[in-house]
């Protein structure tokens, strides 16, 4: 049973993309929620090769990989700038927990 | 001539600006010469006018350079003076007058801390004054109008400090305010009507639309219009029923009074009568009204004038019915005698204040006559001039000014047009009785008889400053010999004023002709001056000789019931006090207690509640977590898939 088919990386994605969104919405940890963003990029990255390559790789088109490769260079940055964030809130509070970030609170 | 005339108002705005700006650095002497100078200016250049415009006849006009001042729609409104024989009687009298009590105020006001203050106010009063007779379009007119009510305030409480001559001023304003109100509105219909506020354009269009003219007068417009004008001028001249104001007004310095009842603010409304009168002649209802309010008030006041004890209240009732007789003559369609009247009364009503102000100087600010008496050894200047001044207004003395304009008046009366003249003139003589009546009480209470002051007192009293007792000479020449330029026919003379004011350039259209009845207009003259001298006599010898027998009449039974009313002035101050001041103070309260703290309030401080609380709801979404963000972000972005997608499959 060839398992390499459209649907079965789609289905793969998906549930990548609900275990990023589970650890952004559950966990406390910013390090862990942003490890989790990535998942979920990652997820929608693979099911936009997965559409790609079933769809248009024979026909020549190869759009879709520079669309992703460009999307994780952004997410690199992306990443980069988040962490940068992320160490200075740790040096000026001594904790990263998103429970004790609350200075946005209406 | 012509490019001259606009210095005639600048002086004393000049006066008015330097005075008000730097007068309390220049120091008294300066101040008072700066004031009488600059109205002095403006009383050569208006005779010089008069000169001009009695030698051609014709009118000055003066627009050069002002060019339009209001230009909307089909109205166009310049800045143009007009002096023609009216207003050169006018600025005559303004300036004239006005001069005299600037120099009597030099020596009335020394010493006082406000004197800058006061000559700048003076000068202010006879701009506006000044403007409002110079102006050529109504509008003009109504700015000189407001600027007198304005100074009326101003110089009425001057000495502020008092709480009771500050509210007097303020009731002068806001009294002429409810007539201002009238008299707008009638320049808003003459707008509407006739599109013009030029005097000379609404005289043109009257002569033109003959057919308009005649539906207007049909359809009641015309005696509208007047009637709200009317209105006006009954603020400003003090008629029944908007007359409170003026006795209050004696709460200013007595020179002020003066210029007040003499020269300038109470005949501003005379005036706008005599030059609308092509508008007043049209409507019978209108001049009927004034004639009624102008008797009414002449009498009326009358009765009020006999039983005050205040010096000055007695004459300023005296102004009150002075003003209803010019009223009367207007109405009856004679202007020319009532401006006659009007001039000659600035002559003596200025010459009676005066006088009565240095008798209040001399004896330190006593103005209850039932504290003087026997001044006249004491002041011989004042006395004579002050009994000049009662023979001039009471007229039992031929060809004394007011004999011969008030005697024309009454002539008038009776032979005019309107209906009823005869019982009209009934009305004069009884005023006119009452006239000579307290003014010689005023004379016997004050000067005549045996002295109330005491002993020492008596003996401080002099004649004050020679700048107002020289005034006081000049004008009681002025009220001796002024009415001599209008002796009527029937007495002999040429009706010089009439003549001029009606003569070449037609300032007038008079209703009433000349009365040639063979004897009548003699016994009527003799029968009112008779009565009139008979009533002066008993006045004269009732209150010089100690009589008691005033108070026996005032002690009980109708004699009580009349002094009452009369002395407390028919209580009209606290039923108008009942009816509007309670009225509108009440009713504010309840606007304030109820309608804006409830209502306007209540909306505004509902509103920020609401959003108070809406927002407290709103806050509770904004945990500052950003996991629950993060939650709501996922369910918005499904809802809106899930929306997208479902909208996708129903359409295909």
């Amino acid at each position: 049973m060839n398992f390499f088919t459209l649907e079965s990386s789609i289905i793969l994605g998906l549930i990548l993309f609900a275990i990023g969104a589970y650890g952004v919405i559950s966990r406390r940890n910013l390090l862990v929620v942003m490890m989790s963003l990535e998942i979920m990029f990652n997820a929608v990255n693979l099911i936009l090769m997965a559409f790609t390559y079933f769809n248009f790789y024979e026909k020549g088109d190869q759009l879709g990989h520079y669309l992703v490769l460009l999307i994780i260079t952004v997410a690199a940055a992306e990443a980069a700038v988040g962490l940068a964030i992320l160490v200075t809130i740790f040096r000026n509070k001594k904790k990263i927990d998103t429970d004790d970030l609350s200075e946005m609170k209406g | 001539m012509a490019d001259l005339i606009f210095i005639i108002p600048l002086a004393p705005l000049i006066g008015f600006i330097i005075n008000g700006l730097i007068g309390k650095k220049l120091g008294e002497n300066i101040v008072g010469f700066i004031g009488c100078f600059s109205i002095f200016i403006s009383f050569i250049i208006s005779i010089l006018a008069l000169w001009k415009v009695a030698s051609t006849g014709e009118a000055i006009n003066f627009s050069a350079g002002l060019g339009s001042w209001i230009s909307s729609g089909g109205v166009e409104v310049s800045i143009g003076f007009k002096i023609d024989q009216l207003s050169a009687v006018m600025i005559n009298i303004v300036s004239g007058i006005g001069f005299l009590i600037h120099v009597y105020s030099i020596g009335y006001m020394k010493g006082d801390e406000g004197v800058y203050k006061f000559f700048a106010y003076l000068n202010l009063f006879c701009f506006a004054m000044l403007i409002l007779v110079m102006g050529d379009n109504i509008l003009l007119l109504f700015l000189g109008w407001e600027g007198v009510g304005l100074c009326s305030y101003l110089l009425i409480g001057f000495w502020y400090k008092r709480e009771d001559y500050a509210d007097a001023g303020k009731k002068a304003f806001i009294v002429n305010r409810v007539g201002d109100f009238g008299f707008l509105l009638g320049i808003f219909l003459i707008i509407i009507y006739m599109g013009t506020l030029d005097f000379a354009g609404m005289q043109g269009w009257i002569d033109k639309h003959p057919s308009e003219v005649k539906n207007l007068v049909g359809s009641g417009v015309i005696t509208i219009i007047t009637l709200l004008l009317f209105v006006g001028a009954t603020g400003k001249s003090a008629q029944i029923p908007l007359y409170t104001w003026l006795p209050d007004a004696m709460a200013g310095p007595t020179p002020v009074s003066a210029l007040i009842h003499a020269a300038t603010m109470v005949t501003a409304g005379v005036y706008m009568i005599g030059r609308l009168h092509f508008l007043f002649s049209l409507s019978d209802t209108t001049m009927f009204i004034i004639l009624i309010v102008g008797a009414a008030t002449a009498l009326y006041s009358g009765t009020i004038g006999i039983t005050q004890k205040d010096i000055k209240k007695v004459l300023a009732y005296s102004t009150v019915s002075q003003l209803g007789y010019m009223f009367m003559a207007m109405a009856v369609g004679a202007f020319s005698v009532g401006i006659f009247h009007l001039m000659t009364h600035a002559f003596f009503k200025a010459l009676l204040f005066l006088s009565a102000g240095s008798v209040i100087i001399a004896t330190h600010h006593e103005q209850d006559m039932d504290k003087m008496g026997g001044l006249s050894k004491r002041l011989p200047i004042t006395y004579r001039a002050m009994f000049i001044g009662c023979l001039a207004l009471s007229g039992v003395v031929p060809f004394i000014s007011g004999f011969l304009s008030k005697d024309l008046i009454l002539e008038k009366v009776f032979f005019g047009s309107l209906p009823a003249g005869k019982l009209f003139w009934i009305v004069g003589v009884m005023a006119a009785i009452f006239t000579a009546f307290y003014s010689f009480r005023l004379m016997g209470m004050t000067f005549w008889g045996k002295t109330k002051m005491s002993h020492e007192d008596y003996h401080h009293v002099k004649e004050p400053h020679k700048a107002m007792t020289g005034v006081l000479i000049v004008l009681a020449v002025l009220s001796l010999f002024g009415g001599l330029i209008g002796i009527p026919e029937i007495l002999g003379g040429a009706n010089n004023f009439h003549h001029f004011l009606t003569g070449k350039n037609k300032v007038f259209t008079e209703m009433v002709g000349e009365t040639h009845h063979g004897a009548l207009p003699y016994i009527l003259m003799i029968i009112s001056t008779s009565l009139g001298i008979l009533f002066a006599f008993m006045a004269a010898r009732l209150y010089s000789k100690d009589s008691s027998l005033p108070d026996k009449f005032s002690e009980k039974g109708v004699g009580k019931l009349l002094y009452t009313l009369s002395y407390n002035k028919y209580y009209v101050d606290e039923i108008y006090d009942i009816i509007f001041v309670r009225t509108i103070v009440n009713g504010s309260r309840i606007l304030w207690k109820y309608i804006d703290v409830y209502i306007i309030d209540g909306a505004v401080n509902g509103i920020a509640y609401l959003f108070k609380r809406v927002g407290n709801l709103g806050r509770n979404l904004q945990t500052g977590n950003v996991n629950s963000y993060a939650l709501s972000f996922i369910i918005g972005t499904i809802g809106v898939i899930s929306f997208l997608i479902y909208y996708l499959i129903k359409s295909s």
